[in-house]
C-alpha cells in the first residue's frame, strides 16, 4: 500500500538560485507545473541514525532520494527530527561509494600486504567460501567469526545469525551493540529476568522529573529531548536533573545540575537508596509484594585479558555475575555506609543538590522518569549502575506506570529490534533465550527444522574477546557489517588493529564507504543501505518499524541480507557439520546451507506476489521469494504467547509501528503493569514475570573503583563520546557537506585553566598519551561542553582522530560492554 | 595515496612513534588517507565559522536552513534564548533576520500556540552553523530541480 503520493504542484526552478549555483535551466520558464514532471513519491521509513526510531518521510524520483522529512503521523517524533534526521537525503551520495568487491592482490592472487583490486561477487564469495572451509576443517567452528550491528535490519541480524550459530556452528557472532547495550541488557536480566524497558515514549508526557543518570540527551537523542523540554518548559512545576562527568547541552535545561566524579555514580545512587530507607520513604507494600532482596558478587574485575595483574587479582571474576539472597533489613546496612557526607565529598557534588536528587524520589507525589545511555553502559561496572536505578525505582514502587520510569535509552536504531530481539550476541538465540540453556537451544533448533544438537553449547567470544582471539591467531575467517570497529572499538593499537593485520586472520568487512575498518580489511564487499532495501528497526520504546525499498542500490552494491543469503549457497552440510550429525540425520546429507536455512519452507513461504505493489524488492528478485517476510515470520514464531509477540508482516508496513507486545492486535505501553500488559494475571497489580515468582531484584552492590585513573605520569581523565550533527563514526554523516561543515573534525574539550597550565590554548595541537597508543588533536576550551579540571572529552566521529587508540579495552565483567568513558590520558603541547 | 605519506613525511608530520609498516598495508582513500591507520598525522587548523549574513540554498524545502553566521556566546537555556530575540514573529521586524518558520508556533498535535513552542525551543538541534572548510568528500545528492532537469541517476 503507498501511503501518501503528494502532487508537487509548483517547483520552483528558481532562477535567481539555479543562476547562483550556476546550473543550467532547460527551459527559459523559472516554473514547472506539469504533474508528470513535479511528481515525488512519498514513503514512510525509520531514520537511519540512533535508537530513538523517528519515523522520517521520504521522497524519491527516478530511482534518487530527493527529500526527507519529519514524518508529522508519527507518534515518536510527530514532524520533528534532529540535523542528521533532516540531512537523510543526502547520506547515500558520497562520492566514494563502494560499489565493486574489492580484494587485496598482488600477481592476480589475494595478498595480505597486497593493493585493493575489483573482483567480481563471484570471486568475492570464492575465496571467502575458501578460508571458512579451511578453518572449520583444520581448527573448528571457533575459528571463524562475525561482527554485526544494532543497524543491522531485523531480517539481517537474524539471517546472521541464524548462518553462525546453526548453519556454520559456531556461536562466535556478536553485535557492536555489545559496546553500546550489554550492560544494559544484562541489568534488565538480572533485575527482571526479561530484557528492554517496561515503560514507553508517552512518559515523557507523564512525568514531572527527568533525571539523566549518564546521557547527553539534548545532543544523543535530540527529538526525544524535545519531548522533555516540551514538558519541562509548558508545564513548570517539572524538574530535570543532569548527572555527568562534564557539563553539555543537557545542562541548558537542568534544575539539578550535577558534574561528579568519573565512576562515582555508584556512591550517589547507594546514597540514594539509603536515603530512601532512612527518610522512610519506600512503597512497603509494593516492596513487600513485588521484590526480593539479593547481595550480588563483588571484586569482579575488570574483563581485561587473564594475564593482565588486575584481573588475577579479582577474587570473583568467575562468578561476577551471580547473588546470593538477602533482607530488606541486611540492604538497609549494607547502604547506611553510603552517606549524603560521603556521597557529596566522593563525588564532588554539593550535598544540597544531591540532596535535592533524592527527593524526586522519595516524594511520593512525583512521577519521575530515569533515563540513561552510555554513561551508565559503558563503564566498568554498568550492570551494577542499571541494578542500582531500578533498586531506586522498585524501592518507591515508582515503575511501570504513566510517567514512573526508569528508562534504559539505546544508541543504535535497532539495538532493541534486531542486536537484542533476534539473538545476534554470542550468549544469545532470539527472543532473550540462552544459548547456555540446553531447552532454549532445543527450542531454536525446532523452530529452525534442524537436528537435535544442531546450535553447539558452547558461548561465542563477545567483541573485545574477538579482537583478542584475532591477535591470538584463533580467530581464522571475521566477517563486518554494518559496523566500524576500528575506529569504534577500544584499543585500536594493541588489539583491534594488529588482530585484523594477522596474517593468520582473513577480514571482509560489509560497508557502504571505505570506512577506517575498510582500510584494514582483506575483502571489502559494497553494500546497498537504508531505504535501498526494504527493512525493519526496533526501538529503544520496542516499536518495530518497517520500510520498504525505494531506489536501487548503485553498481554492483548488494543488502547485508543477501550477501549472507546468497553466501550460505557457498556450503554443503557435510563440509561444515560433523559425520555424527548427518549420520544421525541423513536427510540432511549433501544439503546445502541455503537449503537447510533458508528454503526450509518457512523462510521460502511467500512469493513475491505479497509483495506491496509497486515497491521493488532486490532479494525476491534474486532468490524467487519474499525472503524479508519468511524470516520476519520465522522470527516471530519464538516470541508469540511468550510476552514477546509481534504482529504479522504487513501491519507494519501499513502503521508507523507497534510496541511489543502485540496481543489481539494491540500494542503495550506498560509491562508488568496490570491493565496495561496482557501477561500480568489479574489480582496481581504487578507481575515482574520474567521471574519465576514475579518478583524482580533489589541488589545490594558496592561502590568499586575503576581499573585506571589518573596518576603522577598521565594525569587527565580521557572521556570519549558523540556530537548531534554525527553518527557514530561519521562513515554517512562526514559525507553530508552541512553537517562536516558544522563539526568538521573532533576536537579535544578542556579546561581553560588547565591549557594554561599546559602552555597551550585554543586551536593549539596537543599529543594525547595513554599507555596504549597516541592521537594528536586541536584543543578547545570553549563551546558545547564545559568539562571540568582534570579532564578531557574527545568525540570518535572523525576518522582522522582515532580516539579509541587510547581507550583502555576494559569491559564490565558481567556484559562484556567496554568502558570508553574512563581511562588516563597525558597531554602534551606539540610546538 | 604512498605520494600523500611521501609528502607528509617530508613535511614532518608523522608521529613521533615507530610507523609499524605491517600494521599499514595499502588501502583506498577514505575520511582518513589509505594505508595510515597506524600514523598519526597532524590535525587540521580550526577553520573558522562563515559569518557573512548570505542565506544559503536549501537541498529541498523541508531542509532547515543553516545558520549563516557566528553564534560564540549565545545563550539558550531556561532563562533565556538569544536565537529568538532576533527571529521571534515580534522580533524579526525590528532585527531584518528571517522569522522563525509557523511551524515553529505549533504543538506537538500541530495546534498553533501563542509562542514559540517548547517543542522547537533549543534551536541547535536543527540549525548548525558552517565552517569555511570544503567538503570531506564530494556529495552527488541531486535536488528535485536537477533531477528534473534530466540529472542522471545515481552513480
Amino acid at each position: 500500500m503507498k501511503l501518501t503520493r503528494r502532487d508537487f504542484a509548483k517547483a520552483q526552478a528558481g532562477a535567481v538560485a539555479a543562476a547562483v549555483a550556476g546550473i543550467p535551466l532547460v527551459e527559459a520558464s523559472n516554473l514547472i507545473t506539469s504533474s508528470d514532471q513535479t511528481q515525488m513519491e512519498w514513503n514512510k521509513a525509520p531514520c537511519r541514525f540512533c535508537g530513538t526510531g523517528c519515523s522520517v518521510m521520504v521522497a524519491t524520483k527516478d530511482n534518487q532520494v530527493v527529500a526527507t522529512h519529519g514524518d508529522i503521523k508519527a507518534e515518536v517524533n510527530r514532524g520533528l527530527n534532529c540535523v542528521k534526521g533532516y540531512f537523510l537525503s543526502k547520506i547515500m551520495y558520497g562520492k566514494d561509494r563502494l560499489t565493486k568487491p574489492l580484494l587485496r592482490m598482488k600477481d592476480g592472487k589475494f595478498d595480505k600486504n597486497g593493493e585493493f583490486a575489483e573482483v567480481s561477487w563471484d570471486q568475492a564469495f570464492d575465496i571467502m567460501a575458501e578460508k571458512v572451509k579451511a578453518a572449520l576443517k583444520n581448527h573448528g567452528p571457533n575459528s571463524v567469526g562475525m561482527f554485526g550491528s544494532g543497524q543491522w535490519t531485523v531480517w539481517e541480524g537474524y539471517a546472521a545469525s541464524k548462518l553462525y550459530k546453526a548453519g556454520l556452528r559456531s556461536n562466535n557472532i556478536d553485535p557492536n551493540a555489545r559496546h553500546c547495550m550489554a550492560s544494559a541488557v544484562m541489568g534488565f536480566m538480572r533485575t527482571f529476568g526479561m530484557d528492554e524497558p517496561m515503560g514507553c515514549y508517552d512518559d515523557f508526557e507523564h512525568a514531572n522529573a527527568f533525571v539523566l543518570w549518564g546521557s547527553n540527551m539534548a545532543e544523543m537523542h535530540p527529538v526525544l529531548w524535545t519531548r522533555i523540554t516540551d514538558r519541562r518548559l509548558s508545564a513548570p512545576d517539572t524538574q530535570v536533573a543532569v548527572l555527568s562527568t562534564y557539563e553539555h547541552r543537557s545542562f541548558e535545561l537542568a534544575d539539578i545540575p550535577m558534574v561528579f566524579t568519573p565512576h562515582t555514580d555508584l556512591v550517589i545512587l547507594n546514597y540514594i537508596a539509603n536515603y530512601l530507607i532512612e527518610n522512610d520513604a519506600i512503597d512497603k507494600d509494593f516492596v513487600a509484594k513485588h521484590t526480593n532482596f539479593v547481595k550480588g558478587a563483588e571484586d569482579i574485575g575488570y574483563g581485561l585479558r587473564p594475564t593482565n595483574p588486575l584481573e588475577a587479582r579479582a577474587k570473583n571474576a568467575e562468578k561476577a555475575n551471580t547473588w546470593e539472597p538477602y533482607s530488606l533489613e541486611q540492604f538497609a546496612e549494607f547502604v547506611k555506609p553510603y552517606t549524603l557526607a560521603r556521597a557529596a565529598k566522593e563525588s564532588g557534588v554539593p550535598a544540597e543538590r544531591l540532596e535535592k536528587l533524592a527527593k524526586l524520589y522519595a516524594d511520593p507525589n512525583i512521577r519521575v522518569m530515569s533515563l540513561w545511555t552510555m554513561g551508565a553502559n559503558q563503564h566498568t561496572r554498568g550492570v551494577w549502575v542499571n541494578n542500582l536505578i531500578y533498586n531506586i525505582h522498585l524501592l518507591t514502587g515508582k515503575i511501570s506506570q504513566p510517567g514512573n520510569s526508569p528508562f534504559s535509552l539505546t544508541g543504535q536504531p535497532s539495538a532493541c529490534g534486531t542486536a537484542r530481539e533476534v539473538g545476534t550476541f554470542a550468549h544469545r538465540l532470539p527472543a532473550d533465550m540462552l544459548i547456555a540453556n540446553p531447552e532454549h537451544r532445543a527450542k531454536a533448533e525446532k523452530i529452525w527444522k534442524l537436528p537435535a544438537g544442531a546450535i553447539q553449547d558452547q558461548l561465542g567470544f563477545h567483541a573485545v574477546l574477538q579482537s583478542r582471539k584475532l591477535k591470538d591467531g584463533e580467530i581464522k575467517f571475521y566477517w563486518t557489517q554494518v559496523t566500524n570497529n576500528m575506529q569504534a572499538g577500544p584499543n585500536v593499537m594493541e588489539e583491534i588493529l594488529p588482530g585484523w593485520r594477522n596474517p593468520e586472520a582473513f577480514v571482509v568487512v560489509s560497508d557502504v564507504y571505505p570506512t577506517v575498518s575498510a582500510q584494514a580489511a582483506d575483502l571489502i564487499l559494497p553494500s546497498a543501505m537504508w531505504v535501498e532495501k526494504e527493512g525493519a528497526y526496533g526501538n529503544a520504546e520496542r516499536r518495530t518499524q518497517f520500510w520498504h525499498q525505494l531506489v536501487k542500490a548503485p553498481g554492483d552494491a548488494k543488502s547485508d541480507l543477501w550477501q549472507l543469503v546468497e553466501f550460505s549457497k557457498r556450503f554443503t552440510t557435510d563440509e561444515v557439520w560433523p559425520a555424527e550429525l548427518l549420520d544421525k540425520n541423513p536427510d540432511f546429507k549433501g544439503k546445502t546451507l541455503f537449503d537447510v536455512l533458508f528454503a526450509n519452507g518457512k523462510v521460502n513461504a511467500f512469493g513475491k506476489e505479497d509483495i506491496a505493489e509497486g515497491y521493488a524488492n532486490d532479494e525476491a528478485d534474486a532468490f524467487g521469494f519474499y525472503l524479508q517476510k519468511g524470516l520476519f515470520e520465522e522470527y516471530a514464531e519464538f516470541g508469540r504467547g511468550h510476552a514477546h509477540d509481534l504482529a504479522d508482516f504487513d501491519t507494519y508496513h501499513n502503521s508507523r509501528g507497534l510496541r511489543w507486545p502485540v496481543v489481539d492486535g494491540k500494542e503495550t505501553k506498560w509491562r508488568y503493569a496490570e491493565g496495561h500488559d496482557p501477561y500480568v494475571k489479574p489480582g496481581k497489580g504487578f507481575e515482574f514475570y520474567g521471574k519465576p515468582d514475579g518478583k524482580a531484584l533489589i541488589f545490594a552492590l558496592p561502590y568499586e573503583a575503576p581499573p585506571e585513573a589518573p596518576d603522577a605520569d598521565f594525569p587527565f581523565w580521557l572521556c570519549t563520546g558523540r556530537v548531534i550533527e554525527h553518527w557514530h563514526t561519521g562513515s554517512m554523516t562526514d559525507r553530508v557537506d552541512e553537517l562536516h561543515k558544522a563539526v568538521p573534525q573532533a576536537l579535544v574539550y578542556m579546561h581553560p585553566d588547565d591549557a594554561k597550565k599546559l602552555n597551550v590554548r585554543r586551536g593549539s595541537e596537543v599529543m594525547l598519551t595513554t599507555r596504549r597508543g597516541e592521537m594528536r588533536g586541536r584543543v578547545e576550551t570553549r563551546g558545547r561542553n564545559k568539562v571540568p579540571q582534570g579532564l578531557i572529552f574527545v568525540p570518535f566521529f572523525d576518522a582522522k582522530r582515532l580516539v579509541n587508540k587510547l581507550t583502555l579495552d576494559a569491559t564490565d565483567p558481567i556484559s562484556k560492554q567496554t568502558d570508553f568513558k574512563k581511562c588516563a590520558v597525558k597531554i602534551e603541547a606539540i610546538v | 595515496m604512498k605520494k600523500h605519506l611521501l609528502i607528509a613525511a617530508c613535511m614532518g608530520l608523522l608521529s613521533w612513534g615507530a610507523v609499524a609498516e605491517s600494521l599499514d598495508a595499502p588501502a583506498p582513500d577514505g575520511r582518513r588517507l589509505g594505508g595510515t591507520i597506524a600514523q598519526e598525522l597532524q590535525a587540521e587548523e580550526m577553520p573558522k565559522v562563515e559569518n557573512k549574513d548570505l542565506k544559503r540554498e536549501r537541498n529541498y524545502p523541508e531542509q532547515p536552513p543553516t545558520i549563516p553566521h557566528k553564534i560564540d556566546g549565545y545563550r539558550v537555556d531556561t532563562n533565556s534564548n538569544k536565537c529568538l530575540s532576533c527571529h521571534s514573529r515580534s522580533t524579526a521586524a525590528k532585527s531584518q533576520a528571517p522569522m522563525i518558520s509557523i511551524t515553529h508556533y505549533m504543538d506537538r498535535d500541530g495546534q498553533p500556540l501563542a509562542t514559540v513552542s517548547p517543542r522547537r525551543y533549543f534551536c541547535e538541534q536543527c540549525h548548525v552553523p558552517q565552517h569555511e572548510t570544503p567538503a570531506a568528500i564530494p556529495n552527488t545528492f541531486k535536488n528535485i530541480d536537477q533531477v528534473l532537469e534530466g540529472g542522471a541517476s545515481q552513480p
